[in-house]
């Protein structure tokens, strides 16, 4: 068993590449840029529905009861989805959904499939799997697109080329696409142009191409349907025109009944892309006899996501449904870009599934990757208590280090350790006061410590410290009490 | 086979983890569903025109087109399609006669190629469900409503909507599509459109470019 969650095992920690995207200036205006709009959009249309929370509360309960039935679910999608006459795969990890899926599509001697965006695909690195085995496959999303073309990776969960201007999209477009063919002599860098060239590119792979990818955003138990929400269309031609659809959907997707819809159709593209509603939703049970693919395939993926399951609070993780405002609304998602964080999923919900999915044996810097501002709490449409994970995870993985004899031995460990006991006791607490006032002396200009020598570094990189002032809180008090039974008697 | 062996192992993983046991557990499933709160606004209160008009107005600030019907179906359609200047449309198999008016060529859609599809300047249906507070329309694949391709490759669609079957809320429209929830069903709000570059709107990436939607 091999839990792989896109790259994340092989990347960089998450301040070393930070660093990286902080120096690049184009890459944070144009991550503001967006970050911005989409912010402003979502504030809007949440804001104007009376219920919001009401909607944020049912649908934390859905995916909360969802979870603890997991099982019984599951069972009843696959035998509604099966008898549609679709077909139900289950793959315990990444290898496994690539295994099947490649083979379905070696089985129809299909050379190229065309692909809905799907962050399960990035997760098992799908196409990479693919393009080993000899099959080409075409992102249709416009941003995967743009990312695909440009030999890029993601860096939003749905607007994955959110950190590339209309400039760059230009050039690349220019050096990646047979323009001439295409009809077109010149290309500016207006978008309404833009999109006609990815139109006038794909139109012909979509007429043509007879195996389609998609993942899906829900999948009903009740009715053995999937659901995809987006907004070009690109999905509705994956979905209808191939011959053969293969599905790959977390198991985390399931939802009981297409009343549930109700719930989410409101608040997955509010929270978003900040709309009412998102141009298209297709849903689909198994084969529609006369309309759209008539071999149906769905791959039900864990890599990892049972793991999360037995602990309350980590099962919570799995409520998501994949809508970024967390990463819109982070301080943190807002300086860095997607790309700092080495995973498909970014910002605070990256910083607690990446980690989780691989029982925290990689990734272990994106749980630091927060302020706790608990913004991401505030807007998440299913409520999930992100801070409060970050901080249990925090938790684990210190007493995962303390385990071993390094991590005992780290100097950071011992001098945690060291504060724990002088928190502990009050006489320390004043001695130590005391002894800090008097090292302090050196590195105090101006009132403040603007740099600390050693492991200390750290802290003052990016910020100043105050220095100890001359009398402690603790000092005050006990003369304002000696003070005032003075003046009493 | 690996997949068997996969199931298994992953609804086992599931019931190890929740600490499941057999008995009565749909049962238990099944009543604590009916336990989720649905404080959220399900029931419909605007009255029909005021109903109508927000629908209008949510269909264009998606860039949809409103019409409205003036009693002859047929006579509405007619009027619609030679403001556009369309000719030659596809129509779902089942696609009314008499809402099929002269001067125009009706092509039914029995199983076109996606080539044929191309070769048209749009399609007319009717819909289920006009959803106001969204600007949304609901189609099911039917030989009334058409199969999902037809809406989709032609560059037009002019939309037939019911007053009656205009709804307030997303949860009064699910409601309404209980009946047809095995079907294949397609929302849309507005025509093909994506903000993927520098979050600008832009209209017509693969669907129709232009939506009309005839209110009868």
């Amino acid at each position: 068993m091999s839990v792989r969650v896109g790259s994340s095992a092989t990347s960089s920690p998450f301040p070393k590449a930070a660093h990286a995207a902080l120096d690049n200036s184009q890459l944070r205006r144009n991550v503001k840029h967006a970050t911005d709009i989409i912010q402003l959009k979502r504030k809007n249309m949440t804001g104007e529905l009376p219920d919001w929370e009401e909607l944020r509360n049912a649908g934390h309960a859905i995916k909360n009861h969802t979870l603890r039935y997991l099982d019984v679910y599951l069972e009843e999608f696959e035998r509604n989805f099966t008898a549609h006459g679709g077909v139900v795969h289950w793959a315990r990890d990444a290898d496994e959904a690539n295994a099947i899926i490649g083979r379905i599509i070696k089985g129809k001697a299909a050379r190229e499939v065309i692909k809905v965006k799907t962050m399960t695909s990035n997760e098992i690195k799908l196409n990479e799997h693919l393009e080993e085995i000899g099959i080409t496959p075409h992102e249709t999303d416009l941003a995967d697109l743009i990312v695909q073309l440009g030999n890029d990776r993601p860096s939003h969960i749905v607007v994955p080329a959110l950190h590339i201007n209309r400039v760059q999209i230009r050039e690349i477009f220019e050096k990646r696409m047979p323009l001439k063919e295409l009809g077109i002599e010149e290309l500016t860098d207006d978008p309404e142009q833009l999109a006609e060239a990815a139109r006038r590119y794909l139109r012909h792979k979509f007429l043509t191409v007879n195996v389609g990818i998609s993942g899906a955003n829900f999948a009903v138990a009740e009715t053995g349907s999937l659901v995809v929400v987006e907004s070009e269309g690109n999905g509705r031609m994956c979905l209808t025109l191939p011959d053969v659809l293969i599905s790959v959907v977390g198991i985390e997707k399931l939802i009981p009944k297409f009343q549930d819809l109700e719930v989410f159709l409101q608040s997955l593209p509010r929270s978003s892309t900040g709309e009412r509603m998102n141009p298209y939703n297709s849903i689909w049970s198994g084969v529609t006899p006369g309309d759209g693919p008539q071999e149906v395939h769905v791959v039900l993926l864990d890599n990892g996501r049972t793991g999360l399951m037995p602990e309350e609070e980590s099962r919570e993780t799995l409520n998501c449904i994949r809508c970024g405002a967390c990463l819109n609304a982070c301080p943190v998602y807002h300086q860095t870009g997607g790309h700092a964080y080495g995973s498909v999923y970014q910002g605070p919900i990256g910083a607690i599934i990446t980690p989780q999915l691989q029982s925290l044996e990689h990734s272990r810097s994106l749980p630091y990757a927060s302020s706790l501002c608990g913004a991401c709490y505030d807007v998440c449409p299913v409520k999930i208590n992100i801070p409060e994970i970050l901080i249990m995870l925090r938790g684990k993985i210190v007493r995962e280090d303390q385990n071993t004899l390094l991590g005992k031995l780290h100097p950071e460990n011992m001098a945690m350790q060291a504060m724990a006991l002088v928190f502990a006791s009050s006489g320390l607490m004043t001695a130590a006061e005391g002894v800090a006032k008097l090292v302090q002396f050196p590195f105090v200009h101006n009132g403040a410590i603007t740099h600390l020598p050693g492991m200390l570094s750290g802290w003052t990189q990016t910020r100043d410290l105050m220095p100890l002032p001359k009398q402690s809180f603790r000092q005050w008090w006990s003369e304002r009490e000696w003070k005032t039974n003075r003046g009493q008697r | 086979m690996a997949s068997d062996n996969s199931r298994t192992d992953i609804l086992n993983r599931i019931k190890v983890a929740l600490d499941a046991k057999d008995d009565g557990r749909e049962a238990l499933c099944a009543a604590e569903w009916h336990e989720i709160p649905r404080q959220y606004r399900r029931i419909d209160q605007l009255e029909q025109s005021e109903l109508i008009s927000l629908f209008d107005s949510r269909l264009r600030h998606y860039n949809g087109t409103p019409f409205y019907g003036e009693g002859n179906v047929a006579d509405d359609i007619a009027r619609v399609l030679a403001l556009r200047g369309k000719r030659v449309l596809i129509v779902p198999p089942a696609f009314p006669s008499e809402w099929r008016p002269a001067g125009f060529m009706f092509i039914p859609d029995e199983n076109l190629t996606n080539e044929q599809l191309t070769l048209n300047d749009g399609i007319v249906t009717p819909c289920s469900i006009g959803i106001a507070l969204t600007g949304t329309v609901v189609l099911e694949s039917s030989r009334e409503q058409g199969r999902r391709a037809a809406t989709l490759v032609p560059d037009y669609h002019l939309c037939i909507v019911r007053r009656e079957d205009i709804v307030e809320f997303v949860p009064e429209a699910i409601r309404r599509l209980e009946r047809s929830k095995d079907r294949a069903l397609t929302f849309f709000s507005g025509p093909s459109a994506t903000v993927d570059i520098e979050m600008t709107r832009v209209r017509g990436v693969h669907g129709p470019r232009t939506l009309d939607v005839l209110i009868i």
